[in-house]
């Protein structure tokens, strides 16, 4: 360790004699990685993601109505140091019931910290850590934002596998990324007190309908029961992990053979996603999740992507949604101001 | 319907500040030899046009035969006409595979890497 920490100060004293110049957003090596959507990547940098736009039709709990579900967020993203960035997102949520009113609001606040401890130039790889604060009692419950907090420390890593031989070169535009992580509920339950069973028990299976949500993973695993005081509804610790397949075009275009694609398709990066949650107690269990196939699209200064939302099983939901997104580099837009780490 | 023309003034902000020019990372868009071919003859020189302008003070390329030894004049330059063009001759060669290595640093000092090789068929 006392090496290591030498070994930092003699790169943070190197650092500021050399020229000043600066991997940015997404590079490990020659490697760049995009901004996936519901994968968390494992970098730390100044963007915006703004808006990231999500729909889906929502299964009702048992012969209960199901709810269309419109979800537009925000999530700014902010790097302290080269190494250490700080996010926060929200999200404004617009549940439409099959019979019943619709609900709007603002889902909780989200913060989260990363650092990205190691990065491999060479082999295409980065691995970092982080932690996510879901903040519980700044959203709206009616829109399904939960009452308490949830923390969840992650680890996220990306590895491209333009190291592969020649006989195989094709398949080295292929990167994977991913993340695990354990989501903590500062609340191991809580009861829906009320006059009226039938009322608590119908609150429970709409907010249950809510929480199934694939976006909302930390959730998907509400178990509820009766008690004399009312419906009590569980929050399990859950095990949050998800990891996606990419094919660079721009990478098989720029290093490995020049195909002649044009723009726009000199851009894109075809990717399939894999987000999913697993309940561990709390008397919840299974899987909830989707898979995501979809299209990134990386330009000098944003991207753009759309993925379709597939739900794993009946749980995560009965019907394909979309998941779509507009992302700004910040440090590609603004480098001498917004763009750069708050300390060098 | 606040919130919907929140998010549209947010849009339109965001769309007008980023109308303004802007700089970024430097990517490979074309090469000469181009990248994974095979060519027929020895080109005089490699030449690789990139998508930003470039720093020619940190930006450089050279070319590596199938050892690793480098075969260029040595002459690695940023084109002052086109500083998105980095250029280095290179003597004839030999056919054979050769690896083009480049490091480039764009005006906003973003830097970007890479290698391709191309064959030089008999």
């Amino acid at each position: 360790m006392r090496f290591t920490l030498l070994s930092r100060a003699a790169l943070v004293a190197l650092s500021s004699i050399a020229p000043a110049v600066a991997h940015g957003h997404g590079f490990a090596g020659k490697r760049f990685f995009p901004a996936t959507l519901a994968t968390e990547d494992p970098f730390v940098a100044d963007e915006l993601a703004l808006p990231t736009i999500f729909w889906q039709k929502m299964p009702g709990e048992g012969d209960g109505a199901g709810t269309r579900e419109t979800h537009v967020s925000a999530e700014f993203a902010k790097r302290i140091t080269e190494n250490l960035g700080v996010g926060i997102g929200t999200t404004y949520k617009i549940v439409r019931p099959d019979a019943g009113e619709t609900q709007r609001g603002f889902d909780n606040l989200e913060v989260h910290f990363k650092y990205a401890f190691y990065r491999n130039d060479a082999h295409e790889a980065i691995v970092s850590a982080g932690i996510d604060w879901d903040m519980g009692g700044t959203g709206a419950r009616r829109v399904g934002a939960e009452s308490f907090s949830t923390i969840t420390p992650a680890v996220f890593f990306g590895k491209g596998l333009g190291e592969l031989p020649d006989d195989v070169k094709w398949l080295r535009p292929l990167a994977i990324t991913g993340q695990v992580g354990v989501g903590f509920p500062t609340r191991s339950s809580t009861t829906i007190a009320s006059d009226d069973g039938e009322t608590a028990s119908r609150a429970l299976a709409q907010r249950s309908a809510l929480l199934g949500s694939p976006e909302l993973r930390h959730g998907g695993h509400t178990q509820g029961t009766s008690n004399g005081d009312g419906d009590v509804e569980r929050h399990p610790h859950t095990l949050d992990w998800a990891f996606s397949i990419q094919y660079s075009l721009p990478y098989l275009q720029s290093f490995v053979q020049d195909v002649g694609l044009t723009a726009p398709f000199n851009r894109m990066i075809p990717v399939v996603e894999f987000a999913m949650s697993t309940a561990l107690d709390r008397g919840a269990s299974g899987t909830t999740g989707t898979v995501n196939p979809g299209i990134i699209w990386a330009g000098q200064n944003i991207q753009w992507a759309i993925e379709a939302v597939i739900p794993v099983n009946r749980r995560s939901g009965d019907s394909v949604g979309v998941l779509a997104q507009l992302h700004f580099f910040l440090d590609d837009l603004f480098p001498q101001t917004l763009g750069r780490p708050l300390i060098r | 319907m606040k919130t919907m023309r929140f998010a549209v003034a947010c849009l339109l902000s965001i769309a007008v500040a980023t109308s303004a020019p802007a700089f970024a990372h430097a990517f490979l868009e074309h090469a000469s030899p181009a990248v994974g071919s095979t060519v027929h003859e020895s080109p005089a020189s490699v030449r690789l046009s990139f998508s930003e302008a470039l720093e020619p003070a940190f930006s450089r390329a050279h070319v590596e035969d199938a050892t690793g030894k480098v075969v260029d004049a040595g002459d690695g330059h940023v084109e002052a006409a086109d500083r998105t063009i980095v250029a280095v001759d290179v003597p004839p060669l030999a056919p054979g595979t050769y690896r083009v290595r480049w490091r480039v640093v764009s005006i906003d000092t973003h830097v970007t890497e890479g290698d391709y090789t191309f064959t030089i068929a008999k």
